[in-house]
């Protein structure tokens, strides 16, 4: 312009005020942090360390309560064992819920596909890995359904593996009979099934591979959500899916996989939790659903979506089973048991709630 | 179940429940578990409806959702006080909530039979057509006794019960053990109130294979030594031999547990169960349907067990390693009349 010059020497009355305005850039107060602010700041920036400390403490309280017998390799790789079924479904829980849902079909999946894999293999003589590929794919079309559900009926995911929990727990029950296959049928006609529950040595912790197979589980989990493109769309969508479909994720398309990738997870579950319990067993893990949560809740994942590592839900599962050991080892009954775990959830989400309020 | 065509059928969606609505005529009748999931019921439901076919019986038939879905119940009485049936068997998902609404169907003249689990107190029904629990547990303590010899006063005993809530059939099966084994079990509607030193403890199983695996690993891991197991029902006991064979030990320990069920005597003809209860859900069901066939003809009712505060459907040992002074059939024959 022409006038900038004139403009600049005549400055309106109005504006002239501005000269005498702070210059400085917006900045919050200096406040003196209190170790707990810092705290909080630290376990905002690391929201895994919360179930990482709470799992050391317990691990060094029991020691201390529980004696000797909790403190062996031998007990600890129990624990790993006793908690392996309940891990790997809480990995396929997690990806759920970190997309902002929740799958209360884990378990039911789960049951159905070992009862279809153990009746192809052992009632109808199928090879078993043929057997075993069909349950992975009955598990990966069962996500599928809960996928489709959830994005083109746009219903809410509770209400959709609600039903279907119900519908694979009926279809599980219909064709069981509601009966275990033996485990020694499983031994004479189709061993391959319980490869999981085979195990080694390594210096006093008796480890089977069914606890191998939960650790990779969630160390492959962890290296697609952290470290490739999906993995991101997955937390964006759960963060905020319309900005997320703004930004140009399809995120239809991404929930569906995420159902689907969990489906087959809860398959492979099944594998393992043929080799865990030793037979085909319809009417165990009723509640494998519910403490799936309580492991993904206890590992800090937000159930808001969007927030909380992979890796959080393994310590979970761990803390509970440590929980159980120590409690049992110390001599407190069952129900106590129950009740620590209660306490354990809610306090575990409280402490999310808290380091959610982060303020500078 | 087949729908007879001539006749109204009703389907109520949600608990996946078939009735068929009763001529003026007919004799209806209800029958009403605890679940759709245990084969125990299944069997009493099959049981159930080949006894109704067989005396022209129109049988409904109703089923909780899960263990203590005491609501479904409820609605089921009342949907059979509607129809017009003349007698109800049930086995009570609750033994003491569901007592007004059977007070109703009662004083509308429908007969109420528990099956199974009996009410609390048992007068709340017509009459309990049951397993004696208590002698099943009497028969394995007993059988495990006479098993294990002088051994007994060594014994390092673990109990795999159900649940924490202690009801009736886990703590009637749990000290009918102990008593038949020789051990003070102080209250005798209490589990773990006891002070033997042979007891190592108890654990939870839901009654399923992952429970009874898990419970024992965690009582072998109070106690390695543990050289005799009690289970709730068979299910529980595979799971603690899979634990007992993980651990190298499966063949320093016996095993004993209740039910019959086909499964279950299989794994005592395999060796993997010493001994087992044997439980008759048939003959419940059937002798059920049958006392309500002759309250609609000539109201009569049944009567109990001698001494007993319900019909005694009778309890077998089954073992192929019979022990002395404790009656018993091999697994052969209780193949022949197993359940599920």
């Amino acid at each position: 312009m022409s006038n900038n010059e004139t403009k600049k020497g005549t400055m309106q009355d109005f504006e002239k005020v501005i000269e005498q305005a702070d210059v400085n850039v917006a900045s919050f107060e200096v406040q003196h942090k209190t170790p707990l602010d810092k705290m909080q700041h630290f376990l905002h920036g690391n929201p895994t360390m919360v179930p990482v400390i709470v799992l050391v403490l317990s691990l060094a309280v029991f020691g201390v309560l529980a004696g000797d017998r909790f403190f062996t390799a031998f007990n600890l790789s129990l624990i790993i064992q006793q908690v392996s079924i309940i891990g790997i479904l809480a990995a396929a829980q997690s990806l759920v819920i970190i997309t902002a849902g929740i799958d209360l079909s884990v378990a039911a999946i789960m049951v159905l596909m070992s009862v279809i894999g153990g009746k192809l293999a052992v009632d109808l003589g199928i090879p078993a890995p043929l057997a075993l590929l069909i349950a992975f794919a009955g598990g990966t079309a069962a996500g599928l359904m809960n996928g489709l559900l959830v994005t083109r009926l746009k219903l809410p995911p509770f209400i959709v593996t609600l039903g279907t929990w119900n519908i694979f727990f009926a279809l599980n029950l219909w064709l069981s009979d509601a009966q275990s296959i033996r485990s020694q049928d499983i031994d004479d006609k189709a061993p391959m099934l319980k490869f999981f529950g085979e195990s080694f040595s390594v210096g006093g912790a008796q480890l089977t591979y069914g606890s191998v197979l939960m650790v990779v589980v969630f160390v492959v989990l962890w290296y697609v959500l952290t470290r490739t493109a999906w993995g991101r769309h997955v937390y964006a969508i759960g963060d905020d899916k319309e900005a997320a479909e703004l930004s140009g994720i399809r995120t239809d398309r991404t929930l569906v996989s995420v159902y689907m990738v969990a489906g087959f997870i809860c398959a492979l579950g099944a594998w393992a939790s043929i080799g865990r319990v030793g037979s085909v067993s319809p009417q165990s893990f009723y509640e494998g659903n519910l403490q799936s949560i309580t492991a993904v809740v206890i590992g800090g994942i937000s159930l808001f979506g969007g927030r909380g590592s992979i890796m959080g839900p393994l310590v979970g599962a761990l803390i509970v089973g440590v929980f159980q050991s120590g409690l049992r080892l110390s001599g407190v009954d069952v129900l106590w048991q129950v009740f620590a775990i209660g306490w354990l959830i809610i306090i575990a989400v409280a402490i999310d709630q808290w380091i959610r309020k982060v303020s500078a | 179940m087949k729908l007879n065509s001539s006749i109204p059928a009703v389907t109520l969606a949600i608990i996946g429940l078939v009735a068929s609505a009763p001529a003026a005529a007919e004799i209806g009748a209800c029958l009403i578990t605890k679940t759709d999931t245990n084969p125990f019921f299944v069997k009493m439901k099959e049981g159930a409806l080949a006894g109704a076919k067989a005396n022209g019986i129109k049988l409904q038939t109703f089923a909780g959702k899960i263990d203590g879905d005491v609501e479904t119940q409820v609605a089921a009485i009342e949907t059979c006080i509607a129809s017009g049936a003349k007698g109800i068997l049930i086995t009570p998902t609750d033994s003491r909530a569901l007592a007004p609404v059977v007070k109703q169907a009662r004083n509308n003249g429908l007969l109420v039979i528990a099956l199974d689990t009996p009410f609390e107190p048992a007068s709340v029904a017509d009459a309990t057509f049951a397993t004696d629990n208590f002698k099943a547990g009497v028969l394995i303590g007993q059988w495990a006794k006479a098993k294990m010899g002088a051994e007994a006063r060594n014994a390092k005993i673990a109990r795999l019960i159900l649940n924490p809530s202690q009801i009736s059939v886990d703590y009637l099966r749990d000290n009918g053990f102990l008593k038949g084994f020789g051990i003070d079990i102080k209250d005798p509607k209490k589990i773990g109130d006891e002070t033997d030193p042979r007891i190592v403890g108890h654990d939870t199983t839901n009654g399923n294979e992952e429970g009874g695996r898990k419970a024992m690993e965690n009582l072998l891991q109070v106690d390695p030594d543990i050289n005799l197991v009690y289970t709730i029902n068979e299910p529980a006991a595979a799971g603690a031999y899979e634990a007992l064979k993980a651990f190298g030990k499966q063949d320093d320990v016996l095993i004993v547990s209740v039910d019959g069920g086909c499964p279950g005597v299989q794994n005592v003809e395999a060796g993997i169960i010493g001994a087992t209860s044997m439980q008759f859900p048939l003959l419940m069901a059937s002798k059920g349907i049958e006392a309500i066939k002759a309250w609609a003809d000539n109201g009569s009712k049944p009567a109990n067990t001698p001494g007993l505060d319900f019909y005694n459907t009778g309890v077998e040992l089954i073992t192929d390693e019979p022990a002395k002074g404790v009656p018993s059939s091999s697994s052969a024959a209780g193949l022949a009349k197993c359940w599920g």
